[in-house]
């Protein structure tokens, strides 16, 4: 898993305590919102994220910056880049 | 004979308009909001119109609202949910000891088997809470504050809005059930000043099986309801839509006809209030005397039992009801009186009149004819009463 410290997102989808699979579904739309270049913040508490959110990217071609290093016990934060 | 139904709080006749809107959502329009063909889309497209509806008419955005079975279910999303989701900000939560059994008890649930700790607030003898006493209550390990708006037992309305803003100065979540109050009185979500708020189908018009819980953006809930992504990932179950539409289409006529109705609803509150104080000796009118719903008059009548007035009532086709729906059936003195410091004897002669635009000045004239009569006949097999008047004719 690769690690990033201080990225500025430039927005956020909070998905803490929010069913399966609405980690996937709320930043795909959100991600439309955004401009190339763009960080897209997901904070989640599932630990299934970890795999499914860089699986996704890899498939839709955008990219996966990385789990914020802050550790938290309650949710874990990634982040996207929206490359098109 | 005669039927004159005023319990309004305890169940409400559908809407006829309200009726009309749900109609097509049984048969031609009862596809599944999750699916994702036409059928579906078509019917979840239509459960965010709903959503835009009902968060109009209490002045909030469209997803700050989730979509419940019941007020009773959003008040326990709003209680259980906000603490659950904020165990690391605190352990302390403060109820009005006036609130209605599913914020009283979604408190307590969190008491036993979560290690919270309760402050049940006490009230004046109107049924408010005092700013102060919730300012000294709050503590750093308070996280969640719910006091209701309006009282469907004895129609006091808090002044939520100062409440809301001790509690936003301390930043401490705020939450106000709301049933009872909106339809009748202006509620918005922005003007009080409130995190979280909670609706009710039937008082609007709307079927049972319908409520709804604002929540401001930004705010986590624990779901309640586990299961899929339906009210997206907030509380799982497939949407009850046809009600939904009727709760769509009731607040929107609310809020097309609140001034009217509030004061139609005033006006019949207050013919019978006035009535009953000057037909009737022995009888206290309970809750604040204007700071009130305009649909509720309630009162405490000397000398009888609550149960016994309602059963001679409804044999002259007079449905009302004493204390509040679900407490009225266990025959215990109702908490929300002793709270107001109503004493227990007083407080079993309690009944409690609730009504909608379908009510009219006969209906009322009807009941101020009727109930000197029922409470004089209960009084005259009364020994507490009878002992009462021997002691004010002795004096």
């Amino acid at each position: 898993m690769r690690f990033v410290t201080e990225l500025k997102a430039d927005a956020t989808a909070d998905l803490v305590y929010r069913v399966c699979p609405m980690h996937l579904l709320e930043p795909v739309d959100l991600i439309k919102d955004l401009k190339q270049g763009q960080v897209l913040e997901i904070l989640t508490d599932y630990d299934g994220a970890l795999e499914d959110i860089p699986a996704w990217c890899a498939k839709n071609g955008q990219e996966f910056l990385g789990v914020g290093e802050e550790e938290d016990e309650e949710y874990y934060k990634l982040y996207i880049r929206k490359l098109h | 004979m005669k039927r004159v139904y005023l319990d309004h709080a305890a169940a409400t006749p559908v809407r006829r308009e309200v009726l009309e809107a749900m109609l097509p959502y049984f048969r031609e329009r009862f596809g599944n909001p999750s699916a994702v063909y036409d059928l579906g889309s078509e019917i979840k497209d239509a459960l965010e119109e709903q959503r835009e509806k009902v968060a109009r008419l209490i002045g909030a955005h469209r997803d700050e609202v989730v979509f419940t079975s019941s007020g009773a279910e959003a008040n326990n999303l709003a209680v259980k949910g906000v603490a659950l989701a904020n165990l690391k900000k605190g352990n302390h939560v403060i109820v009005s000891a006036i609130e209605h059994h599913s914020v009283l008890n979604a408190a307590r649930y969190l008491e036993k088997f979560h290690d919270f700790e309760v402050t049940f607030l006490p009230v004046d003898k109107y049924g408010l809470v005092d700013q102060e006493r919730l300012r000294r209550s709050l503590s750093p390990a308070t996280l969640l504050v719910s006091i209701q708006h309006g009282s469907n037992e004895v129609g006091t309305i808090q002044n939520i809005r100062e409440l809301a803003a001790v509690c936003r100065e301390q930043g401490v979540i705020f939450h106000t059930d709301a049933v009872a109050t909106a339809g009748q009185v202006p509620v918005d979500v922005q003007d009080l000043g409130v995190d979280l708020l909670t609706l009710n189908g039937p008082a609007l018009g709307a079927p049972k099986g319908v409520g709804a819980l604002y929540f401001r953006q930004k705010l986590r809930l624990v779901p309640q309801i586990h299961g899929g992504i339906q009210e997206n990932g907030r509380r799982g179950g497939t949407e009850n839509v046809p009600a939904i539409v009727g709760l769509g289409k009731a607040a929107d006529l609310a809020r097309e006809e609140l001034a009217a109705r509030a004061k139609y609803l005033s006006w019949l509150r207050d013919l019978l209030a006035a009535g009953v104080q000057e037909r009737v000796p022995g009888v206290v009118y309970t809750g604040h005397p204007a700071q009130r719903l305009p649909g509720l008059a309630s009162f405490c009548v000397e000398g009888i039992e609550g149960e016994a007035l309602l059963f001679m009532l409804s044999s002259q086709g007079i449905y009302a009801n004493t204390g509040s729906a679900c407490a009225s059936k266990a025959l215990k003195t109702s908490p929300v009186l002793g709270a107001l410091g109503i004493p227990s004897e007083l407080a079993q002669g309690s009944v409690v009149f609730t009504f909608n635009a379908e009510n009219s000045e006969e209906d009322i004239n009807y009941v101020l004819y009727h109930l000197p009569l029922a409470v004089g006949r209960l009084r005259s097999f009364s020994p507490v009463w009878r002992k009462r008047t021997a002691a004010a004719v002795g004096e």
